[in-house]
C-alpha cells in the first residue's frame, strides 16, 4: 500500500484536522462561527478555508499535480489571511501544520509500509506550497499598497489629464498662431 | 539557543483568545483597521470642539477637561431626543440574530464586531449611569464606567460600523446599530475625536460645496471634460448649463462622480440622457454634493451640509430636483432632508416633462431619484435603447445599504439595467435587496490607511460577487452610489480582479441611441465596443 | 459568575417562600401583601417606563425598509415589508409581534454540495415562538382563578392545551413546551461561545426565574395537587380587595406565587421590557412614506449655514472668469 493510499483513505479525517487547527488559530468566539456556520455567504472565511483545504489536498493524493489549481486554492486562503492582521509566518503557517498532521495519522502505517521515502517525498511537496503561499502572501500584500497608491492616482488622475490636455491646447493655440504669422 | 516555534504557536501569536470578558479586555489598534485623527484646521472651518492635531496611535489623545462630563451630558441630551437611541438601549435581550450579519464581523471574526456587542459597548456606560440596575449591580448587570479605555474601545470599534443598517433587519425588536453609532460619534465628535478622512471632506463641503474641495471653475472645466469625450464618441456636442436661473429642473448629484473614475462615466452618462431630452434643467456649483459627510460626524452638521440644497433650489427658481445616484445622500434627502429644512412649499410636485408621470412619492420632499426617472422614461418608450453594445458586459448588482434599507429603491435600478444591458445575473438571494451586503466602507470608511480593515468588511460582498463570476462569468458590477463606485473597485480588484465597477448611468449612457449620433465606435470609457475591437 | 449568581438568586427565592411559610407563618405577607405589592410595581413600572419612552420624541421618520419602496405605479411596491399606508405598519407590526417575522428571516433552508442545511437561527426562532405562546396561553389559562364563571372561550383554550388527554389531572401541551423552550434559550447561551461571550447576569436570570415558576405549578398541578378551591378563594379575594387566607393550601403554591411576585416586580426594571418595547420601535412602526409627508422634529433648532452669497462673495471672479452668472457684478 502506497502513502498516498493511506491519504486518501483518511482523507476526509485529515481534512477535517487540519481545518480544526486553522480555525483553532482564530479567538474562540469566532473559531465556533467559522466552523458551524454553513452558509458560504453568511460565512466566506470559513468556507473558503474548508474548501481550500479539500482543494489542495485533492491536488497532493494526485501523481502529477496541477500547480495553477494548487495556486489558486492556496491563494483563495491566503488572501483572506493577508488583510487579517496576521505576521507573514502566521499567515502562511496554515501550510506546515498538515505535516504535523500527517505524521500524526501516519505514522505507524509508514512504518508498517516502508515507506518512508514516500513521507519525506511528501513533506518536500508540502516545502513546496508553504513556498508557493509565500509568493501568494507577498502577491497579496503588494496589491494592497497598490490598491492604495491606485486610490491616490485616482484621485488626482482627472487632474493631471485636465493639466495635460490644457497644455495641449496651448500648444495648439502657439501652433496656430505661428501658422497665422508664418 | 532559544527554542523554535511551532507551526501552531506561530500562527497564534497574536491572536489570544480573550481570557477576559469583552468588558475588561480594551481594544487593541491594529494597523490598518483605522483611520487618520482629524487636523485642526479642518474642525475649526466649521467651529467643532477641541480642534487640535492628534494621532490615534499615540497614548494622549489630547482630550478636552471634563471629558467625561461632556460625554454623559450629551448622552443624556440625546436619551431625552431620540426615542430610538433610549429604547435600543433597553430593549436588547442579547438574543443574538445579529451577531452574524455584520460584514466587518464576518470578515474580521472579532467579537466586538457583532452588532449586539459593538451597542453593549455603549450600553454598559448607559447602565453605569442612567439604569437603577446598572448603578446598584456595576458589572454584575452589564454595567462599567466610562474611562480613557472604554472611550479609546469606542473609537475604534464605532468607526468600525458602516451605519449599513443590515443588523436591524434581523433584529426581532429592530433594533438599529446605526442609530447607536450615530449616537456615539456625536459624543466623540464633542471630544475632537474626528478623522482626517471624514472631517477634510466635511470642511471642503461646508465652504466649497462639495466634499472633495472643488471650486466653480473646476467644477465646470471637469465637466468640459466629460464633453470633450462624449463628442469624440457620439460626435454630438452636449451643452450643459450650471447655476442657471428659471431651469425647471436642479440636478444634485456626488462630487466623487465629478472626478475619480468609474464615477465619471456615470456623469457622462447623465449629462448624455438629460442632453437627448432637451431637459430643461441646470447644474450647481454651490449645490454640488449630494452626499454628506457631515452625517458622520453629527446630526447638526449633516443639517448643515444639505443646507444648500433646497437654498439653491429657491435661489434658482426650479419647480424640483433630481438627485443622482448616491447612497447615503438617498437615505438622508428620503428619511432627513424635508425634516431638516422643509417644507419645500416652494417648489412643485414632480413631474417628468417628456412622459408626463407625476411622481406622487415625491409629493412633499420634491425629490426624484434619477433611476425612478430613467425607468418612467423606459417604460413609457421615451428613450431609443440599444442593449448590445453592452453585450460585452455580464452584470451583476449590488444595492446600496441606504436605497435598500433605508427607501426600498429595489425596482428601479433593475428595471433599468434589464432594458440596457442583455446579460444581467443576480447574485445569491440573501446577499441582495434588504440583505445586502455593505461594500464595506462606508459611513467615511473609505480612506486609504485602513485598508486591511475595508479588505476584511468587503469580503462578504465580494464573495458573492465573486460566486456569480465563477458561475455565469460576471465581469461587471453595477450600482448606485459614489461611495460604491470608488471603494469596489478596490474590493474587486483585491478579491476579484476580473470584475470591473459601473454606475447604471454609464450603462444607459452606452445604450442610448441619440438624434444624430455617429457611429458609436467606443464606450464611455472610450473602449471599443463589442464587434468594433478589430477596427481600431 | 453570569450563570451563578442569578442561579443561585433562583434558589435563595426559593427558600425565602419556603421558611416564610413553614417556619415563620407569614402567610399573610406571602399570600397578601407581597403580592399586592408586586402587582403595583409591575403596573406602576410598565406604565412609567412605557411613559418615559414615550417622552423621548421621534425626529425622524427612520424605518428600516425590507422590501420594494411605492413609487411608480407599475412597479409592485411591497406594502408590508415596506409599509407605505397605516394599514401596512399594522400587519407589519402585527407579523412582528405575533408571529417574530425578523427573527424568521434566519430560517434558510439551503442546498450546501447537495445536502440541505437547516440555519441554526430556525431554533432560536422555533424555540422563541414556543416560549411566548405557551407562555401567553398559561397566563389565560389562570384567568380561571379570576373569573366567577368561566367563559366558554377559556375552557375552549384549555381544552385546547390538554388535547393529549393524558394524566388525570390532564396534561397540558404548555406546561411541557414551556420548560422545553426556557431549558433551549438557557442551554443555547451556554453552549455557543458567541452568545455565552454577549450573555449579561440579566439574561439567565429571568431563565432561572421562569422556569422556576414553570416547574413550581408543574409540581402544583401534577404532583403535590394543591387544594385549588382554597387557591381561588384568595385569588378572587384579592380582587374583591378583602382577601381572605385559605386554609390547606401547600407550601409549594406560596413559593409559586413568591416567584411571580419577584417576576412582575422585576419585570419593569429589566431587559424584559422589550413586550412594550417592540411597539414603540421607530425602525418598524413607521410608515416609509418620507417623500410623501413631512415629518416633523419637535425639537428642531436653526443651525449655521454656509449661505449661497457668503459662497459667491468667495469664488466671484473665479466665477465670472468661466462665465458662470452671479448675483452681485
Amino acid at each position: 500500500m502506497t502513502l498516498r493510499d493511506s491519504l486518501s483513505e483518511r482523507k476526509e479525517n485529515i481534512i477535517e484536522k487540519w481545518f480544526e487547527r486553522i480555525i483553532d488559530t482564530y479567538p474562540p468566539d469566532t473559531s465556533r462561527f467559522l466552523k458551524d456556520q454553513k452558509d458560504r455567504f453568511a460565512n466566506p472565511v470559513g468556507a473558503t478555508i474548508s474548501r481550500g483545504l479539500e482543494g489542495i489536498f485533492e491536488e497532493i493524493l494526485k501523481d502529477e499535480q496541477d500547480q495553477a489549481k494548487v495556486s489558486k486554492f492556496i491563494d483563495n486562503i491566503v488572501r483572506i489571511r493577508a488583510v487579517q492582521n496576521f505576521n507573514p509566518s502566521q499567515a502562511i503557517s496554515f501550510i506546515f501544520l498538515l505535516k504535523n498532521i500527517i505524521r500524526d495519522e501516519l505514522t505507524v502505517d509508514v512504518l508498517h509500509n516502508h515507506n518512508a521515502d514516500e513521507l519525506l517525498a511528501l513533506e518536500s511537496q508540502i516545502d513546496g506550497l508553504a513556498l508557493t503561499a509565500f509568493d501568494i502572501f507577498m502577491n497579496c500584500r503588494e496589491k494592497i499598497y497598490e490598491i492604495k497608491s491606485n486610490e491616490a492616482k485616482d484621485m488626482t488622475f482627472r487632474l493631471l489629464q485636465r493639466a495635460n490636455l490644457l497644455k495641449e491646447k496651448q500648444n495648439h493655440v502657439a501652433d496656430d498662431m505661428n501658422d497665422v504669422t508664418q | 539557543m532559544a527554542k523554535l516555534p511551532k507551526p501552531e504557536e506561530l500562527a497564534k501569536v497574536d491572536f489570544k483568545p480573550p481570557k477576559t470578558g469583552w468588558m475588561d479586555t480594551p481594544a487593541n489598534l491594529k494597523p490598518g483597521t483605522f483611520c487618520w485623527g482629524a487636523k485642526a484646521k479642518n474642525l475649526q472651518v466649521v467651529d467643532f470642539p477641541n480642534a487640535r492635531d492628534w494621532n490615534p496611535t499615540e497614548d494622549d489623545w489630547k482630550l478636552p477637561k471634563e471629558w467625561e462630563g461632556t460625554v454623559l451630558e450629551a448622552m443624556a441630551d440625546r436619551l431625552s431626543k431620540y426615542r430610538s437611541f433610549k429604547l435600543f438601549l433597553d430593549i436588547c435581550v442579547r438574543c443574538g440574530a445579529c451577531a452574524d450579519k455584520c460584514h466587518f464581523f464576518i470578515g474580521t471574526g472579532d467579537p466586538k464586531n457583532m452588532p449586539v456587542l459593538r451597542t453593549e459597548l455603549l450600553r454598559s456606560v448607559y447602565k453605569k449611569y442612567f439604569t437603577n440596575s446598572g448603578k446598584v449591580l456595576g458589572k454584575l448587570g452589564g454595567a462599567r464606567e466610562l474611562t480613557y479605555d472604554v472611550l479609546k474601545e469606542w473609537w475604534y470599534y464605532f468607526y468600525q460600523c458602516t451605519e449599513c443598517r443590515r443588523c436591524s433587519v434581523f433584529c426581532p425588536y429592530g433594533i438599529d446599530t446605526a442609530e447607536i453609532t450615530l449616537m456615539a460619534r456625536e459624543f466623540m465628535n464633542l471630544l475632537g475625536l474626528n478623522t482626517d478622512w471624514i472631517s477634510g471632506p466635511v470642511s471642503n463641503c461646508y465652504t466649497k460645496g462639495n466634499h472633495l474641495g472643488l471650486e466653480p471653475h473646476t467644477i465646470t472645466s471637469s465637466v468640459e471634460f466629460f464633453l470633450d469625450d462624449i463628442e469624440t464618441i457620439t460626435g454630438i456636442k452636449v451643452e450643459p448649463t450650471f447655476n442657471r436661473k428659471g431651469a425647471e429642473i436642479l440636478f444634485v448629484t456626488p462630487s466623487g462622480d465629478l472626478f475619480a473614475d468609474p464615477g465619471t462615466y456615470t456623469a457622462m452618462g447623465y449629462l448624455m440622457l438629460f442632453h437627448e431630452l432637451g431637459l430643461d434643467y441646470t447644474w450647481s456649483t454651490y449645490a454640488s454634493e449630494g452626499g454628506n459627510f457631515g452625517f458622520f460626524t453629527s446630526n447638526e452638521m449633516a443639517k448643515r451640509l444639505h443646507y444648500k440644497i433646497y437654498a439653491e433650489a429657491k435661489r434658482l427658481g426650479v419647480k424640483y430636483i433630481i438627485g443622482g445616484e448616491c447612497g447615503h445622500m438617498w437615505r438622508l434627502i428620503h428619511q432627513y432632508l424635508d425634516t431638516w429644512h422643509g417644507p419645500a412649499d416652494f417648489l412643485e410636485v414632480p413631474r417628468s416633462p417628456v412622459t408626463g408621470t407625476v411622481f406622487e412619492n415625491a409629493c412633499s420632499t420634491k425629490m426624484v431619484h434619477v433611476t425612478e426617472f430613467t425607468a418612467d422614461l423606459i417604460k413609457n418608450g421615451k428613450l431609443t435603447l440599444d442593449p448590445s453594445r453592452n453585450d460585452h458586459l455580464k452584470l451583476t448588482y449590488h444595492d446600496s445599504c441606504n436605497t435598500a434599507r433605508g427607501m426600498g429603491l429595489l425596482e428601479e435600478p433593475r428595471y433599468v439595467i434589464r432594458n440596457v444591458c442583455n446579460h444581467f445575473y443576480e447574485m445569491p438571494e440573501n446577499t441582495i435587496r434588504e440583505k445586502t451586503f455593505c461594500c464595506g466602507s462606508g459611513t467615511g470608511l473609505n480612506a486609504s490607511e485602513n485598508m486591511e480593515l475595508r479588505m476584511q468588511g468587503g469580503l462578504p460582498r465580494a464573495n458573492a460577487v465573486k460566486h456569480v463570476h465563477e458561475k455565469y462569468g460576471v465581469n461587471m458590477l453595477a450600482n448606485i452610489c459614489a461611495i460604491d463606485r470608488a471603494t469596489l473597485k478596490a474590493s474587486m480588484d483585491y478579491w476579484v480582479p476580473a470584475v470591473g465597477v459601473t454606475g447604471v448611468h454609464e450603462l444607459v449612457g452606452n445604450a442610448m441611441v441619440m438624434t444624430g449620433e455617429k457611429e458609436r465606435t467606443q464606450d464611455l470609457r472610450l473602449e471599443p465596443l463589442p464587434g468594433e475591437e478589430g477596427n481600431e | 459568575m453570569h450563570i451563578a449568581v442569578p442561579f443561585f438568586t433562583v434558589i435563595f427565592l426559593v427558600l425565602i417562600a419556603y421558611a416564610g411559610i413553614e417556619a415563620a407563618h407569614l402567610h399573610v405577607l406571602f399570600g397578601i401583601v407581597i403580592p399586592y405589592a408586586a402587582f403595583t410595581v409591575f403596573v406602576l413600572g410598565f406604565i412609567l417606563r412605557v411613559r418615559n419612552w414615550g417622552r423621548s420624541p421621534v425626529p425622524f421618520r427612520i424605518p428600516t425598509t425590507c422590501g420594494q419602496q411605492k413609487s411608480l405605479p407599475w412597479i409592485k411596491a411591497s406594502t408590508v415589508e415596506n409599509p407605505s399606508s397605516t394599514f401596512g405598519v399594522i400587519v407589519r407590526m402585527a407579523l412582528e409581534i405575533l408571529f417574530f417575522r425578523s427573527l424568521f428571516r434566519n430560517l434558510k433552508t439551503e442546498m450546501h454540495e447537495d445536502r440541505v442545511v437547516y440555519g441554526s437561527a430556525k431554533w432560536l426562532w422555533l424555540a422563541g415562538l414556543a416560549f411566548h405562546w405557551s407562555f401567553l396561553i398559561i397566563v389565560i389559562r389562570h384567568f380561571r382563578f379570576f373569573l366567577g364563571d368561566i367563559p366558554f372561550v377559556l375552557e375552549m383554550v384549555e381544552g385546547l392545551d390538554a388535547f393529549l388527554q393524558i394524566g388525570a389531572p390532564l396534561l397540558y401541551t404548555t406546561d411541557i413546551i414551556i420548560l422545553g423552550a426556557v431549558t433551549y434559550l438557557f442551554l443555547r447561551r451556554v453552549a455557543i461561545p458567541q452568545l455565552k461571550y454577549i450573555s449579561l447576569a440579566a439574561d439567565y436570570f429571568p431563565l432561572f426565574l421562569i422556569f422556576g415558576i414553570a416547574l413550581s405549578g408543574v409540581l402544583m398541578r401534577y404532583f403535590f395537587k394543591v387544594h385549588v378551591v382554597g387557591v381561588k378563594t384568595l385569588t378572587m379575594g384579592w380582587l374583591s380587595l378583602s382577601p381572605v387566607i385559605p386554609e390547606n393550601v401547600g407550601v409549594i403554591f406560596y413559593i409559586h406565587l413568591f416567584l411571580i411576585s419577584v417576576l412582575l416586580a422585576y419585570f419593569p426594571f429589566s431587559k424584559l421590557m422589550h413586550v412594550g418595547g417592540v411597539f414603540l420601535s421607530p425602525t418598524r412602526n413607521l410608515i416609509n412614506n418620507n417623500r410623501m409627508k413631512r415629518h416633523v422634529n419637535p425639537w428642531d433648532y436653526p443651525v449655521h449655514v454656509h449661505t449661497y452669497e457668503e459662497y459667491e462673495e468667495e469664488f466671484r471672479d473665479k466665477m465670472k472668469s468661466v462665465g458662470l452668472p452671479v448675483e452681485k457684478e
